[in-house]
């Protein structure tokens, strides 16, 4: 493995193809289009087999040769293989034979699919020199770069929309990160951090860092993957904001049949989208490859990115994969993230509702057959979105320590059920 | 209308490093023009063949993305900035 550059040959504009070295940058010169990293294959699969992989450490780096860092990783070395649940009772409840929910609710440190992105990019950031980080974010962004930066002894800031939920907020300031709040929305925070990047040496983890920290999403599909028993699910359900996560998974697919990891399969992937948000799933249903933008307006406020970046590639994706895309309203959000909890025991936050709404309109439209099976990929804890379900959810019933208040609550609940 | 055109780095060094550029139009469409007229080789890779802005491009008028204003038919004042950022990515 080469030192400086590890497995990577360079950055590669995804319109044009040209090649730039490995720096901190993410725009193509001559067309302005984005960088990604390009590897080489060929080194990767003499040194990448199911043998190999299955002797590492269950995290994400157990796939370190189709993650961009030149060395060993430094930052979030903890981070992934989370919990893929065979998820019976809400199949049933969806109407389709087999379920499988990808459960990043949980992943490690901050509980939510961007600890992949932020590993890889700080990781990064580090074998470049960088000893400052910054994000704009929409919130699990922000708490994934304050957490992994603080345990890596880097500075951070990170830039979220000032209306984020509460617990977003506390959850990036509790590691001592510089928490900018905008005045707003979520497009206006990225092209003020685009502004910012330019003028102040700091890794940007998704600006000037962002071929290396895309590329961290991969890990989620090469789990899927080995937790599936070396197989390509049929469909991938993946919620979307800029759409990049749903590039990656493919991406993932793509590369472990390239590198004879799995066999070759015919696989969709889906796209879900908040109706308050949905320029991808819009452009989908319509038929377009290019979508509008629009203005944010939904509870999925992890999802509120009106002007997509990967929104063309997404539907590209969408279109060579068979795959379709829907949008649900607030109402479906909350259905959504009860109806998981409810049969699954897994708390989602709003952009999880948004993913189990989608799947079930895609499985009742026949676009997802009912005979074939399915992977859903949970990206966020609803411990952070709490704000979304109070006064949805019910409420409890209080009483004094007393057993007749206790005895006559269970009598009043039996005669009229409804009420409990 | 004189207005000022800026972007940041690596676009940056194919404005001759300026930090904002000044030109006039009544239009966004003509201040690119202007612009080209300074700089060809930058309108010329922001642009499409078909003279649209590319699709991994935003162009900003003051704060606002041209997409939700009249795209390069945007009519401007004296002293507005026009931005031109390439999108990026997040969440």
């Amino acid at each position: 493995m080469d030192k400086q550059t590890g497995f990577m040959k360079a950055l590669k504009c995804r319109e044009c193809g040209r090649e730039y070295p490995l720096a901190a940058t993410h725009v193509c010169e001559f067309d302005f289009g984005p960088l990604e990293v390009a590897y080489d294959y060929d080194r990767i699969k003499a040194s990448m087999t199911r043998s190999a992989i299955q002797s590492r450490s269950k995290n994400m780096w157990r796939y370190r040769e189709l993650l961009p860092v030149a060395g060993e990783p430094t930052v979030g070395c903890e981070v992934g293989f989370t919990p893929l649940i065979k998820a019976d009772r809400l199949a049933k409840r969806l109407g389709i034979r087999e379920l499988w929910i990808k459960n990043d609710a949980v992943n490690y440190p901050t509980l939510s699919f961007k600890d992949r992105v932020v590993s890889v990019a700080l990781s990064r950031a580090k074998e470049l020199g960088f000893t400052t980080v910054a994000c704009a974010s929409t919130g699990n962004l922000a708490n994934s770069v304050a957490a992994n930066a603080a345990s890596a002894g880097l500075k951070a800031y990170v830039f979220i929309p000032s209306d984020l939920e509460l617990g977003k907020v506390l959850n990036s300031l509790v590691y001592g990160a510089n928490v900018v709040g905008i005045k707003g929305h979520y497009d206006e925070v990225n092209r003020l951090c685009a502004e910012i990047a330019g003028k102040y040496n700091w890794a940007f983890v998704n600006v000037n860092m962002r071929p290396y920290y895309a590329e961290g999403s991969k890990s989620m599909g090469f789990e899927i993957i080995e937790q599936l028993g070396w197989k390509i699910p049929q469909h991938t359900i993946v919620p979307m904001a800029s759409g990049s996560l749903l590039t990656k998974i493919h991406k993932s697919y793509q590369e472990m049949t390239k590198l004879g990891l799995v066999s070759d399969a015919e696989y969709s992937v889906h796209g879900a989208q908040p109706a308050g948000c949905s320029p991808i799933s819009v452009a989908q249903k319509a038929g377009l490859d290019f979508f509008k933008p629009v203005k944010p307006n939904t509870i999925a406020k992890s999802l509120a990115i009106g002007t997509p970046a990967d929104g063309f590639y997404a539907l590209k994706v969408m279109k060579e994969t068979g795959g379709a895309a829907d949008d649900v309203t607030d109402d479906e959000i909350r259905d959504g993230i009860k109806l998981l909890a409810e049969c699954e025991g897994i708390f989602t936050e709003t952009a999880g509702g948004v993913t189990v709404g989608v799947a079930k309109k895609l499985i009742a439209s026949g676009k997802i057959p009912a005979n074939d099976s399915a992977v859903l990929c949970i990206t966020g804890n609803g411990l952070k979105t709490l704000d979304a379900l109070v006064g949805h959810v019910g409420h409890t019933r209080e009483i004094r320590p007393s057993l007749r208040e206790f005895e006559a609550l269970i009598e009043a609940e039996t005669k009229s059920p409804t009420a409990a | 209308m004189a207005v000022t055109i800026c972007t940041q780095e690596p676009l940056r060094k194919l404005l001759d490093n300026e930090p904002a550029i000044e030109v006039s139009g009544q239009t966004v469409s003509e201040a690119f023009n202007a612009l080209r007229n300074r700089y060809p080789r930058f309108v010329e890779r922001m642009l499409d063949e078909g003279g649209s802005v590319r699709r991994c491009v935003n162009v900003y008028v003051n704060e606002e993305d041209i997409r939700f204003l009249q795209n390069q038919q945007t009519r401007l004042r004296d002293g507005d900035e026009i931005r031109i950022i390439p999108s990026i990515a997040g969440g």
